[in-house]
C-alpha cells in the first residue's frame, strides 16, 4: 500500500513549518534513513529522513512551502509495483494551512478531563493507629545514640537484608558514635565504611535497594547530603512512580541535621522543608529516645524511601525508653507532649524541648500552651493539628529551618485550608533568623529560637502581654 | 541500497566468528534489526505528534547492546541512561509495552508515567531508563554491590556515554567498586558526541583508561561490530565473575541521528554520518558475514527482516491504541502502601 510521508514535528513544541528543499524527486528510490527534505523550525533546519523503502510516489508539498502544519501529508512514497493512482491522496494535495488532525485516536475510553481529587486536597486523614503508650510500663533509661543503636541493631538482627553504611560507621564506631558495637556484631559485610563520597555511596545504596536490599544511609550530617541529594530525589523517591509501581526503594537516609554548636554556616542547616516538599519521600524528626527508637525500627521496615532526622545536641539526652522489642511508632503520628487549652505550639526534633520549656514559662503567666511533637513530618499528622486548633484557636509554630516556605508556612497554609474559622489569632511562626548561620556564640544564639522567643510569640497570639 | 565500500572480508574472519554458530549469529541480526526498525518507527511516531517530549535513538549503536547481552546470564541486570530503547529490547521487554510508554498510554511498562527515559522490568532485570546524565552508574554500582552482598554470582551490566563519563559520580562509583571488587561491567558507548559536543571538546585522555588510576582494566572494543563486542564481552565478565571486581570497556560507536529528536545536527558533516553508515553500519556487516559465510539465504533474511517488520508494526498499533492512564493513576505509585 502506498505510504503518506506526514510534516513531521521535529521538536517538543513544533506545529508547524517550512517545507525548505526536497532533497529526492518524484520518481527517486528511497531506502530507510535517506534524507528526503529539508524543513526549517522555528530553531533549526532539520533533515527529514525516509522510514519506509520504495519509490517517490508524488510530491505533495512543493519546496518553499511555509507553515505546512505538523501531520500534513507531504509526500506518497510506493511499493514495489504499485503507482502513483493507488495512492490514498494522490488527487488533489491537501491545503499545507490546514491545522493538523489530531493523531490519536479516540478509543472512546477518555476519562473525565478534571482533575480528581487526590489525598493531598481532600480533609486531613486520619494519623495510623498505634499501640506505642502499652509498652511504657516497663521502660529504661537511655541516650538517643543508644535508641538509635538499639533500633538498627534488632532490625539488623531480624532482617538479613538490612545493612549500615556510611562515612566512619564502622571501624570508628560511629562519627558520633551511633553505630558503637554495630561492626563487632554484624561484621563488616553488613556496616560498611564509605569513603567520603556522598553522591557515590547514596546512589550505591540506591541501586541496592532497586534490588531489594534495606540499606541504611548514614550522612555525617544533613549539611553533606547534599552531595547526594540527586538521588535522593531523582533516584529513591521519584522512580517507584515513573516505574508505574514496579521499583519500590526502600532505603533509611539517617544523620544529624540542623545546628549543632559553633560550627558556622556550612555545618548547621536545617533541611526538614526541602525533604518534606517531595511527593515519594517519608520525613521523620523525632524528639525523644523511645520516638528516635520506635521510629527508626518503622523507617527501616517501611518500604519507601525515609529521610531521618537526627539532631547532634539530642545524641546524648536520655529518656525512658520502653524494654520490649515489640514497641514500634508508626510513621504519620504526632504526639501530644504537652495538653493545655490556650495556644497550640507546634515543633519537632530539638525544638520540641524549647517548646516544652516555653510551656513552662508561659503556666506562670497563666496561659496553658498544648505542646504537639510532630515526629513525622511527612505525610503530616494534620488531624492532631487540627483537633488542637479547634480547641485552642490559636497557632504557633516552631522550627530551627528558615521562614521562608518553612514548615511553619506549610503549617499556616493548612490551617487557612482546614482550620479558618477556628482561629481567633493569625498563626505565628517562630524560626531561625533568615541569615546564614553565624559563628559568634552570642549571634549563633540569636538565630535560634528559644524558649522567650516562643513564649513571646505565644502571648501574642494569645493578645496577651 | 546504497552503493557502500564494503570492509575487506580479512577483518570479518576473526576468531569471533568462529566461536559464534549460525543460530547465534541469526539472532544478533534479528535484535539489531528489532532495535533498528523500532527506532525509525519511534521516531516516526514521534513526527507524528504521537510521542512526545524528549526521544532519544539509537540507531547506528546496536552491536554494543546486542554484543553485551549475549554475554550476559537471565540473573544479571542493565542499567543505562535515557537512549535506552535499544537496551530494553535487547533484554528481551516486550516491544509493545515499550512503544505504548513512549506514547504514554496505559499498556506501556510505566503505565504512561515514565516516558522514553524512564522504563523498567523486575522481571527482565533492566533497572531503567534514568533521565540525570550519570546517574545511572552509582546505581548500578549498587545494582553490583546487591549480588556481592547476596553472593548470588550476578553482575550488573552499567552503561553510560562519552558525556556521562566526566561526571564526578562516575569515579566516586569506581572507587567503591575497585575497593569492594563490586562485579560490574562498565560499557562506555562512546558515540563521539556528548549531545552537540565533540570527545576532543569535552574529554582529556582516552576513555577506557579512566579507571586505571583505581585500577580497573580498561579496553577499547569496535563498537560497531556485534561479534567483536560479544567477543570482549564474553572475556571480560568471565573475568568480573570469577570475582575480580570491575572492567571498563570503552565501545567506540556511533549515532546516526540526532541527540534527540530536535538536534538540527550542526556539529558534524553529512559527510562523517554518511560514511559511518555506508562503511560501518553493524547490520549491514552481520549481513554480510552472513550472506558470505553462506550460513543464510537472501530470502532467509528476507523471512527475518518481514517478521521484524510485523512486531514493530504491531508494537506501534498497540502503542496508538492503547488508551491514555485514567486520571486516577496520577495518585498510584507515589508510594507502596505498606
Amino acid at each position: 500500500m502506498p505510504i503518506e510521508v506526514l510534516m513531521p514535528a521535529l521538536s517538543p513544541t513544533m506545529t508547524e513549518g517550512k517545507l525548505a528543499k526536497w532533497v529526492k524527486k518524484e520518481g527517486d528510490e528511497v531506502k530507510s534513513g535517506d534524507v528526503l527534505a529539508e524543513i526549517e523550525t522555528d530553531k533549526a533546519t532539520m533533515e527529514v529522513e525516509a522510514v519506509d523503502e520504495g519509490r517517490i510516489g508524488k510530491i505533495l508539498v512543493a519546496e518553499g512551502t511555509e507553515n505546512v502544519a505538523v501531520n500534513t501529508p507531504i509526500a506518497v512514497i510506493l511499493g514495489e509495483g504499485e503507482s502513483v493512482t493507488d495512492a490514498v491522496s494522490g488527487s488533489p494535495t491537501p491545503a499545507p494551512k490546514v491545522a493538523a488532525e489530531p493523531v490519536v485516536k479516540d478509543t472512546g475510553a477518555h476519562a473525565p478531563a478534571t482533575l480528581p481529587v487526590g489525598p493531598a486536597s481532600g480533609p486531613a486523614a486520619a494519623p495510623p493507629a498505634s499501640d506505642e503508650d502499652k509498652f511504657f510500663d516497663k521502660t529504661v533509661k537511655k541516650t538517643v545514640r543508644e535508641a538509635l543503636r538499639d533500633a538498627m541493631a534488632e532490625e539488623m538482627r531480624r532482617d538479613p537484608t538490612v545493612f549500615l553504611m556510611g562515612e566512619e560507621v564502622a571501624q570508628y564506631q560511629g562519627a558520633y558514635k551511633v553505630s558503637q558495637g554495630l561492626l563487632q556484631e554484624f561484621g563488616a559485610d553488613r556496616v560498611i565504611d564509605t569513603p567520603i563520597t556522598e553522591i557515590g555511596f547514596a546512589g550505591l545504596g540506591v541501586g541496592a535497594a532497586f534490588r531489594g536490599l534495606r540499606p541504611i544511609v548514614e550522612f555525617m550530617t544533613f549539611n553533606f547530603a547534599m552531595q547526594a541529594i540527586d538521588h535522593i530525589v531523582n533516584s529513591a523517591a521519584k522512580t517507584l512512580y515513573m516505574s508505574g509501581g514496579q521499583m519500590g526503594c526502600p532505603i533509611v537516609f539517617r544523620g544529624p541535621n540542623g545546628a549543632a554548636a559553633r560550627v558556622a554556616a556550612q555545618h548547621s542547616q536545617d533541611f526538614t522543608p526541602w525533604y518534606a516538599s517531595v511527593p515519594g519521600l517519608k520525613v521523620v524528626a523525632p524528639y525523644s529516645a523511645s520516638d528516635f527508637k520506635g521510629l527508626m525500627k518503622s523507617a527501616i521496615r517501611d518500604p519507601n524511601p525515609v529521610i531521618f532526622l537526627e539532631n547532634e545536641i539530642l545524641y546524648g539526652q536520655s529518656f525512658e525508653v520502653p524494654e520490649s522489642e515489640d514497641f514500634i511508632v508508626p510513621i504519620g503520628r504526632a504526639k501530644i507532649r504537652r495538653a493545655g487549652t490556650d495556644v497550640t505550639i507546634t515543633a519537632h526534633s530539638l525544638m520540641v524541648s524549647y517548646a516544652l520549656a516555653a510551656a513552662d514559662l508561659l503556666e506562670k503567666d497563666g496561659i496553658s500552651a498544648e505542646v504537639i511533637d510532630l515526629r513525622t513530618i511527612r505525610p503530616l499528622d494534620t488531624e492532631t493539628i487540627v483537633n488542637s486548633v479547634k480547641k485552642t484557636n490559636r497557632l504557633v509554630t516552631v522550627e530551627e529551618a528558615w521562614p521562608t516556605c518553612g514548615i511553619g508556612a506549610e503549617l499556616s497554609a493548612l490551617m487557612m485550608e482546614q482550620a479558618f474559622d477556628y482561629l481567633d489569632a493569625p498563626v505565628i511562626r517562630v524560626t531561625g533568623l533568615d541569615v546564614p548561620m553565624p559563628y559568634a556564640a552570642n549571634l549563633e544564639k540569636l538565630v535560634l529560637p528559644s524558649p522567650d522567643r516562643i513564649a513571646e510569640a505565644a502571648k501574642k497570639a494569645c493578645y496577651r502581654k | 541500497m546504497a552503493a557502500s565500500r564494503r570492509r575487506p572480508k580479512a577483518q570479518t574472519d576473526s576468531a569471533s566468528k568462529q566461536a559464534a554458530s549460525t543460530e547465534d549469529l541469526i539472532k544478533y541480526y534479528r535484535e539489531m534489526l528489532l532495535i533498528r526498525r523500532f527506532e525509525e518507527k519511534a521516531g516516526q511516531l514521534y513526527g507524528m505528534g504521537l510521542i512526545g517530549g524528549f526521544c532519544h535513538l539509537y540507531i547506528g549503536q546496536e552491536a554494543v547492546v546486542v554484543g553485551i547481552q549475549a554475554a550476559l546470564k537471565d540473573n544479571d541486570d542493565v542499567i543505562t541512561s535515557y537512549r535506552d530503547h535499544g537496551h530494553m529490547l535487547a533484554c528481551g521487554m516486550d516491544p509493545k509495552g515499550v512503544m505504548a510508554e513512549l506514547t504514554g498510554r496505559r499498556g506501556g511498562y510505566s503505565k504512561g508515567k515514565g516516558g522514553s527515559m524512564h522504563m523498567f522490568s523486575r522481571e527482565k532485570n533492566f533497572y531503567g531508563g534514568h533521565g540525570i546524565v550519570g546517574a545511572q552508574v552509582p546505581l548500578g554500582t549498587g545494582l553490583a554491590f546487591s549480588h556481592k552482598y547476596n553472593k548470588d554470582d550476578g553482575l550488573s551490566a552499567v552503561y553510560c556515554g562519552d558525556g556521562a563519563i566526566n561526571q564526578g559520580q562516575v569515579y566516586e562509583s569506581f572507587n567503591m567498586a575497585a575497593l569492594w571488587k563490586l562485579p560490574v561491567l562498565y560499557v562506555i558507548e562512546n558515540n563521539k558526541y556528548a549531545m552537540g559536543t565533540s570527545q576532543e571538546r569535552a574529554s582529556a585522555g582516552e576513555l577506557h583508561q579512566r579507571g586505571a588510576a583505581y585500577g580497573i582494566p580498561g579496553h577499547q572494543v569496535n563498537g560497531m561490530d556485534v561479534l567483536e563486542v560479544r567477543e570482549a564481552a564474553d572475556k571480560w565478565v568471565e573475568y568480573i565473575r570469577a570475582g575480580n571486581g570491575p572492567v571498563i570497556l570503552e565501545m567506540k560507536t556511533y549515532r546516526y541521528r540526532g541527540h534527540s529528536m530536535s538536534d538540527p545536527a550542526k556539529y558534524r558533516t553529512k559527510e562523517e554520518v554518511e560514511k559511518m553508515r555506508s562503511e560501518s553500519d553493524p547490520i549491514d556487516n552481520l549481513k554480510r558475514v552472513l550472506l558470505e559465510g553462506a550460513y543464510v539465504t537472501e530470502d532467509q533474511l528476507k523471512e527475518i527482516d518481514r517478521e521484524v517488520k510485523a512486531v514493530v508494526t504491531e508494537a506501534a498499533e498497540f502503542a496508538q491504541q492503547s488508551p491514555e492512564p485514567d486520571p486516577a493513576e496520577l495518585w498510584t505509585d507515589v508510594l507502596v502502601e505498606a
